[in-house]
């Protein structure tokens, strides 16, 4: 298996780099592998099993770590993250009607990425900005108060 | 220290930094070393002015308060010259005066008191001297010189402070009861963690006044006797993580962390770490898990953490409230807090106001306010002046209070005794049009899938519950639904090993009691009240106000509408998906919802 990948950044040196900053110390594991997700996008298995062998701790554990967590992506992700943010607040000024449409325009459901790879769609519980719900977030980028209508033209600013 | 006759703060929301807030930052830098001025103006970034959509990137000069708005670095020299050599106010570059405040806190509003947000807006959070010319870390001097860690505890348990995370237990108890165990080391949390869906005042207290929190840690560390300290804060809020970064490091410098604190010979340091975006880490055991880098997993308690915690040491954990309280009660004393509130609930608390209510955002009230003052009197009552419905206090966790509870004074013990809780202060406000099946099976969705899975009555019991309310709100409950749904929230409430789990069946109970027609309606007359559940409903077109403009036909994916050009259109209700995407188009309102 390669370790390149399309981006080329080499994911043995993204790992190695990481857990040279944080030190090799179980309780720097998620420091370390939040560094690898920021890097890389993800951290394919390859990456896990290079952090167990510099951490010395069990393969099981650090996987069993890295998928508990919802900000960890195991799973290559698409290059825009769309965060749903589905907390109550959001939901009861429309965020379902928001949501089906965010879902209907991208034909995927949620924790998934498009067949092109260009769009993941991640729910997550709270992203406290809620005096302006219904909210998404896209990358870095805020949006909120959101109307279904708005989906197609926000989307539109990304390629 | 050096003085500046003039400051400028550069909003660097990321909105603004999109539209070029640190090209500002650099050519204001670059003019006022050119004119000579740059010892005379500081340039500094400050999260939020107004409202970045409209008027990013935008700054404001300080002593005047001239905001300016809609800048481009070549406006920068023009302004540089105007404003800060001759001392004119360049009037075309001004925002709209309304825009100033921040849409988030704003002025505050009727019935507000403002101890936990006093500095939010106010001060530059990233800027220690801003917050010590407000008496900040006063009290930290107070309490190193003149105070035993026993007055110290004294003094925050007769205030009355309760922890407010959600549980309310007394604060001074469980320092003293930290400060009792015997250890070599002893740690101190804070759990920034808590944000519960739909509570952000810890997200902003860390955002814009990072060091009241650090200066309660601080304390905190004195009265226990603890050398460490975590913050650990949602990964969702990278704003707080940065900002406590630059705090952390600040308060160092200026000898309030590290070793030898103030020359007094206590030492006590703190660390950020950061969540990775998981719910249950809000309860302390998991969150000790997670620093400890492991699955954030709950553990029976006890042992409590002060007696065994982080590393199995003795460990005081507060959340970002409670510690933002403290350096004001040392301050002003004890007597000074309990004079606010209720007789057993003290002192005031920070609430996120959200859903179907004219003013959302934060605001801090003492506690004893009714949920009344609080919806009509601070909110402003409900949004498009529709009807109240319910008020959802306390997060997922938490239950909803229909109208008759609206007297209510919101104090720890009167929000249980109603069948909701505190929790970090989380207020929905739900109105007329609110299916409150969907509600109890929107916040089953959501606790069943941040159920840490370690224990079965809350990983099964909740996917049992979100099950039940599914069906019925798809139009299939059957008779029997509503004496299943009572006898699980039972046992799970009963049965589950923290918070999360003994918390999780609220919801669906407290709409059980209070709104149990509409469960009713839905099972036996398979009928959503409010017309919210999808299965339950049917879009019909009114002939007499549909004029055939085909907006709906055009739009509908599913083709279920037909219709000649100019003659009222007709919806199958066979094919119909029931979307709604016909009603949000329809330009005469012709379309409604049966």
């Amino acid at each position: 298996m390669s370790n390149e990948q399309p981006n080329g950044k080499n994911i043995l040196e993204i790992v190695r780099h990481a857990v040279e900053v944080h030190g090799k110390t179980r309780e720097e594991l998620i420091p370390i592998l939040q560094e690898i997700n920021r890097q890389y996008g993800f951290i394919p298995s390859q990456g896990l099993e290079e952090v167990a062998r510099l951490l010395q701790i069990p393969k099981s554990q650090v996987f069993s770590v890295a998928t508990f967590y919802h900000m960890l992506n195991v799973k290559e992700m698409g290059r825009h993250i769309i965060l749903f943010c589905e907390s109550a607040p959001c939901h009861v000024v429309g965020g379902r009607e928001v949501w089906r449409r965010l879902k209907q325009e991208l034909k995927i459901d949620a924790g998934e990425t498009t067949p092109d790879k260009k769009w993941s769609l991640v729910t997550v519980s709270c992203l406290g900005v809620c005096g302006v719900g219904p909210v998404i977030v896209i990358d870095e980028d805020m949006y909120g108060n959101v109307t279904p209508e708005m989906i197609p033209d926000i989307l539109a600013r990304y390629n | 220290m050096a003085f500046y006759r003039s400051h400028v703060l550069v909003s660097v929301d990321p909105e603004c930094v999109k539209r070029g807030a640190h090209q500002i930052i650099d050519a204001l830098n670059d003019e006022l070393v050119a004119q000579g001025l740059i010892d005379e103006i500081q340039v500094l970034e400050t999260s939020r002015i107004g409202d970045p959509v409209l008027f990013g990137p935008d700054i404001i000069v300080y002593p005047e308060g001239v905001h300016y708005a809609c800048l481009s670095p070549d406006d920068i020299p023009y302004l540089v010259e105007e404003h800060f050599l001759k001392g004119r106010i360049v009037e075309k570059f001004r925002a709209q005066e309304k825009k100033i405040v921040d849409e988030e806190l704003g002025a505050p509003k009727a019935k507000e008191v403002r101890v936990v947000l006093r500095n939010c807006g106010v001060i530059d959070p990233n800027n220690i001297e801003d917050y010590i010319a407000e008496d900040g870390y006063m009290a930290l001097a107070k309490v190193l010189s003149d105070m035993t860690p026993e007055q110290v505890i004294d003094e925050v348990t007769r205030s009355g402070l309760r922890g407010r995370g959600g549980a309310g237990f007394l604060t001074g108890r469980k320092w003293q009861f930290c400060r009792n165990s015997q250890a070599d080391m002893k740690y101190i949390v804070c759990n920034a963690d808590e944000g519960d869906p739909g509570a952000f005042m810890n997200r902003r207290v860390l955002e814009s006044d990072p060091h009241s929190v650090i200066e309660g840690m601080i304390i905190a560390a004195y009265a226990i006797g603890a050398r460490q300290g975590y913050i650990y804060c949602r990964a969702e809020y990278p704003l707080a993580v940065k900002t406590l970064n630059i705090a952390i490091k600040q308060a160092r410098e200026f000898g309030f962390l590290g070793e030898n604190i103030l020359g007094t010979g206590f030492s006590f340091d703190l660390e950020v770490r950061q969540g990775a975006g998981a719910f249950v880490c809000g309860e302390e055991t998991a969150l000790m898990a997670s620093i400890e880098g492991r699955r954030g997993e709950p553990r029976p308690r006890p042992p409590f953490p002060a007696v065994s915690g982080l590393w199995g040491k003795p460990t005081n954990i507060n959340n970002v409230e409670t510690y933002a309280n403290v350096p004001q009660i040392i301050l002003k004393g004890a007597d000074w807090f309990a004079s606010m509130g209720t007789e057993k609930s003290k002192g005031t608390k920070t609430f996120a106001l959200a859903g179907d209510v004219k003013h959302t955002g934060l605001i801090e009230v003492p506690l004893g306010i009714t949920l009344r003052e609080i919806v009509y009197d601070v909110g402003g009552g409900i949004k498009d002046d529709k009807g109240f419905k319910a008020i959802q206090t306390g997060g997922p966790m938490g239950g909803c209070l229909p109208a008759e509870f609206l007297d209510l004074p919101v104090d720890y013990e009167s929000l249980t005794q109603a069948g909701s809780i505190m929790g970090s202060g989380g207020m929905v406000v739900m109105d007329e049009e609110t299916c409150m099946v969907d509600i109890a099976r929107f916040f089953m969705e959501f606790t069943q899938e941040e159920s840490c899975g370690k224990c079965t009555p809350c990983r099964i019991g909740t996917r049992r519950l979100l099950e039940i309310l599914t069906r019925i709100c798809e139009g299939k409950g059957e008779d029997g639904d509503i004496e299943r749904l009572e006898e699980l929230c039972d046992q799970i409430r009963t049965a589950s090993l923290c918070g999360l789990g003994q918390g999780a069946p609220n919801p669906v109970a407290s709409t059980l009691k209070y709104f149990r027609h509409e469960y009713e309606a839905h099972i036996y007359e398979k009928r959503c009240p409010a017309k919210v559940c999808r299965a339950l409903i049917t879009y019909e077109i009114v002939p007499e106000t549909c004029t055939g403009c085909t907006v709906c036909a055009r739009n509908c994916p599913v083709n279920a509408i037909t219709g000649e050009r100019r003659q009222p259109h007709k919806i199958d209700p066979d094919i119909c998906v029931r979307c709604g995407i016909c009603m949000q188009v329809c330009n005469f309102n012709a379309i409604v919802i049966n």
